[in-house]
């Protein structure tokens, strides 16, 4: 008699992993389950979703023939000689007339009972016009645009002053030095909402409400957390570097051009995806300084607007956040790896 | 001058005469310049003028009206209704909301931390990538999930034989809403515990393990003491967050704070007061209680800075 392990360790490991995968996958499948949904209505017709009794994973319509210029719907009726799929002409409480949809002349069969007991036959039929329309009816191309100009002026002016000033707290000493980088660092923290009022009266006195520029020009003078994050990098990079730069004869500016920028691609790369991200997806400023200009919305506040107006079709607003959000998600796959460390970065080092 | 010089100063400079620190201050600033100047223009005179407006009834639609009412708008708030209400909606979001996320995203670090899972960083980006959908998208997708005759949600409860509520209009289920749209922001989370639990030395868990400790003991006796600081880090973002929350209860209502002031944020309240009403020095107070709000919440986190600081630079690989 042999009692010999059910599983040796290597089969037990085997077992776990599949186990773990498994879970992995289900809750994973959970969490991004609204996508799916997303999908599917964003390409079903207001039909299409008011039917309850056609599948719920992808758009069918009920299968239908052509018939004297009329669209008979399809239905599954149980004869005596078994199923059938019929086409209805005429349908009372009572009883049903149904046509053969394969030979239309022939002639009508009747059956006796309430047709509404009878399951459809249902015909994948995915509505792909509705990108066109809700691209269309968005104004996707300009909103596109905005978002575009917005995002990438901005990381532009942010990125190229968050270098300057996080090389000058990586590599300079000044009075006040520690104190000014506290005061940085807390206004990462800082509510927008707490310097909003007076800004936005300001910048209407001089006419820049309802232009690109209040959105545009702050990002020039640098914020809290590139520096930050900039900076710790910088600091990481030899002294020697810039010494031997400077035995060399540069200045520091140069130092920076020809040292400290061409070591920090990968920082600066990330700092400008995060930049771009945040303000791609800004809502309250855009939504606070171009309240009367639809020509200027980028397209979060144009989407928001949208959803507002086409409430009542609800497919649509799907197929408008399906072609709003490709594009940040593609990059985030492209460059997943450049975003992910960067956030451990920030979220532990801080 | 040598006083002030910090301890980052490399032992070059150091030695250096008065010239080249003079030049050093001078580039120094140069290059700060930029940070100086916005935070001058964009942040420290605004906050002033915060300060200034919140002392007087200004509206834009009649300037000529604006007078100097001292307190008044601070007492106004005292008394206001909506102004409790949008606090109560606030913190009531913020005690639901964060331990709720804070276990989901400790049990999403866990799994994808997990030494048996197969295919992790595919596992890692999948779950972070909602967290790069914006945040007004995202709201129109959830909102469609959640809708009482289309949405999968109910669909789903139905043929499990429940009656589900209707989660947008239901003053009662518009938190449990918010909370499980906000799930789709929890990939910094994740990351960053995830980072912490790699960041815990393996010497402490083949300790236990010697001690006869099992899975779950290790869990609660050495990775979440470990991790602990990141845990306090992340909640008092939380809380400060609830008070900046804003995007989501506009997008899912339109603005209006509804059903029922339900979703009347603290920064919703002040955003229809200064913009909607055009009560400026109203809206000003609302937003300086909130400077001091965030003020003494990020004070909590500095003060407690050491505990994490010092666990960056230790649990580091």
């Amino acid at each position: 008699m042999m009692t010999a392990p059910l599983l040796n360790s290597r089969q037990r490991d085997l077992v776990n992993k599949i186990l773990v995968t498994g879970i992995a996958t289900f809750v994973l499948l959970t969490f991004i389950a609204p996508l799916g949904y997303m999908f599917t209505t964003a390409i079903k017709s207001t039909k299409q979703m008011g039917d309850s009794g056609a599948p719920w994973y992808w758009p069918f319509s009920i299968k239908s023939v052509e018939y004297q210029g009329k669209a008979l719907e399809i239905y599954q009726v149980p004869l005596p000689e078994g199923m059938r799929e019929l086409a209805i002409l005429k349908k009372t409480n009572a009883q049903t007339t149904f046509l053969d949809p394969q030979n239309l002349e022939a002639e009508p069969i009747v059956w006796e009972g309430n047709w509404r007991k009878l399951d459809p036959v249902y015909v994948s039929d995915a509505q792909w016009q509705n990108f066109k329309q809700a691209w269309d009816d968005l104004n996707f191309p300009l909103l596109f645009r905005n978002s575009v100009l917005l995002a990438g002026v901005g990381t532009f002016g942010d990125v190229l002053s968050a270098i300057l000033v996080s090389y000058g707290f990586a590599r300079f000493n000044f009075r006040g030095k520690n104190v000014l980088f506290m005061i940085l660092i807390a206004t990462i923290i800082l509510p927008v909402q707490a310097t909003l009022i007076p800004t936005y009266l300001v910048f209407a006195k001089i006419g820049w409400t309802n232009t690109l520029l209040p959105l545009i020009v702050p990002h020039f003078f640098a914020n809290g957390y590139n520096v930050f994050l900039l900076r710790q990098y910088f600091m990481q990079i030899p002294r020697e570097l810039d010494e031997a730069a400077m035995i060399d004869g540069a200045n520091p500016l140069q130092v920076l051009f020809q040292v400290i920028i061409p070591q920090s691609i990968p920082a600066i790369t990330a700092v400008s995806l995060f930049h771009f991200f945040f303000a791609w997806n800004d809502f309250f400023t855009p939504l606070v300084y171009l309240a009367s200009s639809p020509e200027l919305w980028p397209l979060s506040v144009g989407l928001q607007k949208f959803n507002a107006l086409y409430g009542r079709l609800p497919n649509l607003i799907q197929t408008g956040a399906l072609i709003t959000l490709v594009l940040p998600v593609t990059i985030f796959f492209f460059a997943q790896r450049i975003f992910m460390q960067g956030i451990v970065f920030t979220g532990v080092e801080k | 001058m040598a006083l002030s010089q910090t301890r980052s100063l490399s032992q070059t400079t150091s030695k250096s005469g008065s010239f080249l620190s003079r030049s050093q201050e001078r580039w120094g600033y140069f290059f700060l310049s930029p940070w100086i100047i916005g935070f001058l223009v964009f942040t420290l005179i605004p906050i002033l003028g915060t300060l200034y407006f919140s002392l007087t009834n200004y509206s834009p639609v009649t300037p000529d009206e604006t007078k100097f009412l001292g307190f008044g708008n601070y007492k106004t708030m005292l008394t206001d209704a909506k102004v409790a209400k949008s606090l109560v909606v606030t913190i009531k979001y913020a005690a639901l909301s964060i331990p709720v996320s804070f276990i989901v995203g400790l049990g999403l670090a866990v799994l994808v931390n997990a030494k048996n899972l197969a295919g992790k960083n595919f596992f890692r980006t999948m779950f972070y990538m909602p967290a790069m959908i914006p945040v007004v998208a995202g709201a129109l997708v959830w909102a469609g999930v959640m809708n009482t005759q289309t949405g999968w949600m109910n669909q789903m409860l139905e043929t499990a034989g429940v009656q589900g509520p209707d989660w947008l209009n239901d003053p009662g289920w518009i938190y449990a809403a918010l909370v499980f749209i906000g799930l789709w922001g929890l990939g910094n989370l994740m990351l960053t515990l995830l980072a912490g639990m790699q960041g815990v030395p393996t010497e402490l868990y083949e300790a236990a393990t010697i001690d006869g400790a099992n899975g779950w003991q290790k869990f609660m006796k050495i990775t979440l003491p470990m991790i602990s600081p990141v845990i306090f880090y992340n909640m008092t973002l939380m809380l400060i967050g609830a008070f900046k929350y804003f995007d989501l209860a506009y997008v899912l209502k339109n603005g209006t704070g509804g059903p029922a002031d339900s979703t009347l944020f603290y920064n919703l309240n002040l955003y229809k007061n200064a913009f909607t009403y055009n009560l400026m020095g109203y809206g000003s107070a609302l937003a300086w209680v909130l400077f001091l709000i965030v003020l003494a919440l990020t004070l909590v986190l500095f003060r407690t800075a050491n505990m994490w600081v010092y666990y960056g630079g230790e649990g580091r690989n």
